[in-house]
């Protein structure tokens, strides 16, 4: 199926035969010629952003929703500088993005043409892999390669850089079958004798977790039925990450709640104190480990990670397992089920009990006022009203964030967007507009800190024009309340600038803009107004005016270990010492 | 060690294998490493070193195979076990990198390094520059009255002990390729 046609041409074909059926972009000088032929078909659909870095964060808000690669184009210069975070928050939380850029004319490189940039230069660090087009004949071929190193393996964001006479040249177009995609092909099967060696383990565990991350939901969602097969036939208790939240439901039997910095207390203690502990698709990140040398001292751990390179990175393991977690749950169980499907028992209900005996702390209780909003409690309601329904989350970064972490309950994947390795503000958004997108009759509320909002808060057009009921909650405390927190902990009650100052009327702000904007700042009228969001059919902008000095329980403060951490205000003075400080 | 410097395996665990009772001692290793000659590869492979604070002492990079268009990168770089499997392992998952072998652990190699050396002199400095380079087996490449131009290969243990002799005898000017590296045998 060779044929002759422009490089813009090659560009939508290669799109179209990708499967691709929605870009995120932004146009300019070096990508008009792609714009034409965009305009000139009906398949693919294009969504104009108001920034491009919104254009990425949709994408990954699509790719996160769906499963499925999220596809961006921008013009050259200032459009490719601005998906920079984009991509780089893509990056740290394994999300697949095809990242179209235009560039000058091949024959203008180097000479500081007009909205010229070192495009894959700047973006080399903040992508998977990157490629500047220099020739029409090997651009079809590349996209195609581009969306394969984009999916397979450890997902990541890729950009394709392409001059603009190379769009207006004539080439011959390679279908997705002839591309060149032999050389990079990840491992996803695990080493048998090391999930034998790992199931020896598990018969005789006294202690075990299981310790989930973002690489389960990557997996597919075919890995998630494994793990909840696995963890309930087993009865062992689940954990996950901020990023491996859905993939073992909420109100599943076994699940002990988030663990990390601002996890829940059992799930923490079970990591310190369990004596096996299986790390699937997660990478034991800082937020998740604290203090390193106090890490779960007494555990085997066993890793399984597509990516060698996150095994034996912070964490030495017992047994690491490269391979795709779906991949090796498959083996893990059928394995173990051909040994007899043996567990401890009288271990596993010892370390029950003592679970349960961690959950009596109530570690995410707090002191409700029915004067004034507390976020925990417009949190709780939110999931209240909302839980039946088919629902998507996104948030934003900070307080907020690890609140919907914490009293949200997620039951299925792809299903919950959050920034976490970049920890983006701004993030939520634009990436509710591109869960949207994707699926137009659900329900997609990006929970939302005031501050965070208003860092992309011109993709309101976007919502307007495209007809996406996004729901923006924000939970306005007028501050930017985790660094309030941590200065409040850490600098001797120096605000530095963590004021929310100058604030809009978001109600306003969203009348301006065609949406619906609520205002809420009582307890008793909560409940109503968070119907009213619900039920309106189009964009709503809820401002919850919440309690400003709420502070975000539990926290293990960084440089401590699991076994120290904060429940409390009452327990926060002098927690943390200088040597934490230097810590982020 | 062998009379050439080469360095033997002391061992060749699992790539997996980290606690070694030198784990903490910091050791040199060479790598090779088999990429496709695609623009930006080098910078992809010195990015990884800049980016995550690892060490370069030497880099060497020239197409090898050129039908394929496959280049071999030798870097010899240092760090600790671990530092150095998760080097390994980080310079794996680049795309246009096809192996990685760490030649330090997996058998016996051999290393070469060629250089080039003016030095610059007249009477007794000259005849003893002159006559150290044939001990070291370099030969003159260029000579005026006043200056050879010496070319050595060997290890780089050898160009650095000859260069410390040239010092006082007027070096003046060196210039260094970096190691190439090859496993051993067949
Ligand atoms: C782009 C960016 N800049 C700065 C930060 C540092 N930061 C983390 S949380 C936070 C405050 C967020 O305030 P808000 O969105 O109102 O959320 P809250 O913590 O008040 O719930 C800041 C400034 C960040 N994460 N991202
Ligand atoms: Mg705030």
């Amino acid at each position: 199926m060779s044929r002759q046609m422009t490089g813009a041409k090659m560009v939508v074909q290669a799109l179209k035969d990708q499967g691709v059926d929605v870009v995120f972009g932004y146009p300019g000088g070096a990508v008009l010629p792609i714009y034409d032929e965009i305009f000139q078909q009906n398949d693919i659909r294009h969504i104009l952003v108001r920034h491009e870095q919104g254009a990425v964060h949709m994408a990954e808000g699509y790719a996160r929703s769906t499963g499925k690669p999220g596809v961006v184009l921008v013009t050259s210069g200032p459009g490719a500088t601005n998906a920079v975070t984009g991509l780089t928050d893509a990056l740290m939380d394994s999300i697949p993005i095809v990242c179209l850029t235009g560039q000058v004319p091949t024959f203008m490189i180097g000479t500081d043409g007009f909205q010229e940039a070192d495009t894959v230069g700047i973006t080399r660090p903040c992508t998977k892999h990157n490629w500047l087009v220099k020739d029409t004949s090997k651009l079809a071929d590349t996209i195609h390669q581009a969306f394969h190193v984009a999916t397979k393996g450890r997902p990541g964001p890729v950009l394709i850089d392409i001059p603009k006479d190379v769009q207006f040249a004539t080439g011959t177009y390679t279908a997705p079958r002839e591309a060149k995609v032999n050389h990079y092909q990840p491992k996803v099967k695990g080493d048998l004798a090391k999930i034998t060696e790992l199931v020896a383990l598990m018969e005789k565990a006294e202690r075990p977790v299981f310790y989930t991350g973002g690489g389960v939901i990557n997996s597919g969602p075919g890995a998630s039925l494994l793990l909840r097969e696995l963890a309930d036939a087993t009865g062992f208790p689940v954990t996950s990450t901020l990023m491996g939240l859905g993939a073992y439901p909420a109100s599943g039997k076994n699940w002990i709640g988030m663990l990390g910095m601002h996890g829940l207390y059992e799930a923490n203690l079970a990591m310190h104190g369990c004596d096996l502990m299986i790390n699937l698709g997660a990478r034991f990140d800082d937020r998740i480990t604290g203090r390193i040398p106090d890490f779960s001292p007494k555990s085997k751990k066993a890793h399984v990670d597509i990516d060698p390179s996150s095994i034996n990175k912070v964490i030495h393991v017992d047994i690491p397992i490269t391979g795709d977690v779906g991949h090796v749950l498959e083996d893990l169980i059928k394995v173990w089920k051909s040994r007899g499907r043996k567990v401890n028992k009288d271990g596993l209900a010892k370390w029950w009990g003592q679970i349960e005996q961690w959950k009596l702390k109530r570690c995410l209780s707090y002191k409700n006022s029915d004067k004034i909003i507390k976020p925990q409690y417009a949190l709780q309601r939110l999931e209240e009203l909302t839980k039946g329904r088919d629902r998507y989350i996104t948030t934003e970064v900070g307080q907020h964030q690890m609140w919907a972490a914490q009293f949200l309950g997620f039951d299925a994947p792809n299903r919950w967007m959050t920034s976490g390795g970049l920890g983006t503000m701004g993030y939520g958004f634009p990436a509710s507009i591109g869960v949207q997108v994707a699926h137009p009759d659900a329900l997609v509320i990006n929970v939302a800190g005031e501050a965070s909002w208003l860092m992309n808060m011109q993709e309101m057009g976007t919502a307007t024009q495209f007809r996406t009921p996004v729901k923006q909650f924000i939970l306005n405390n007028e501050r930017l309340g985790m660094v309030r927190q941590w200065q409040q902990l850490l600098h001797g009650e120096r605000y530095s600038h963590s004021w929310s100052e100058s604030l809009p009327d978001f109600v306003k702000l969203a009348e301006a803009f065609g949406w619906k904007g609520i205002q809420c700042k009582d307890p008793k009228d909560l409940d109503d107004a968070i119907m009213d969001m619900i039920d309106f059919d189009g964009p709503v902008l809820f401002d919850c005016l919440v309690e400003k000095h709420e502070n975000c329980f539990p926290m293990i403060p960084s440089g401590k270990p699991h076994n120290e951490m904060l429940l409390g205000d009452a327990s926060t003075e002098g927690a943390i010492q200088a040597g934490g400080a230097v810590l982020v | 060690m062998s009379a050439l410097k080469i360095k033997k395996g002391a061992s060749s665990h699992s790539a997996y294998d980290l606690r070694d009772p030198n784990a903490e001692v910091i050791g040199s290793h060479t790598l090779a490493v088999m990429v496709d000659n695609e623009a930006g590869v080098l910078a992809r492979v010195i990015g990884l070193f800049s980016g995550r604070g690892y060490n370069i002492e030497s880099l060497t990079v020239a197409e090898v195979d050129h039908e394929g268009h496959r280049s071999r990168i030798t870097v010899v770089t240092t760090g600790t076990a671990a530092v150095i499997e998760q080097i390994k392992a980080q310079l794996g998952r680049l795309v246009p990198v096809h192996e990685v072998h760490d030649l330090t652990v997996e058998g016996p190699s051999v290393e070469r390094e060629l250089a080039l050396f003016k030095v610059a002199g007249s009477g007794e400095k000259r005849v003893e520059a002159l006559r150290l380079a044939d001990i070291f087996r370099a030969n003159v490449v260029d000579s005026t009255l006043e200056s050879f131009v010496f070319e050595i290969t060997g290890t780089p243990e050898k160009i650095d002990a000859f260069a410390e002799l040239m010092r006082p005898l007027g070096l003046v000017d060196v210039a260094r390729t970096g190691v190439a590296a090859l496993a051993r045998g067949a």
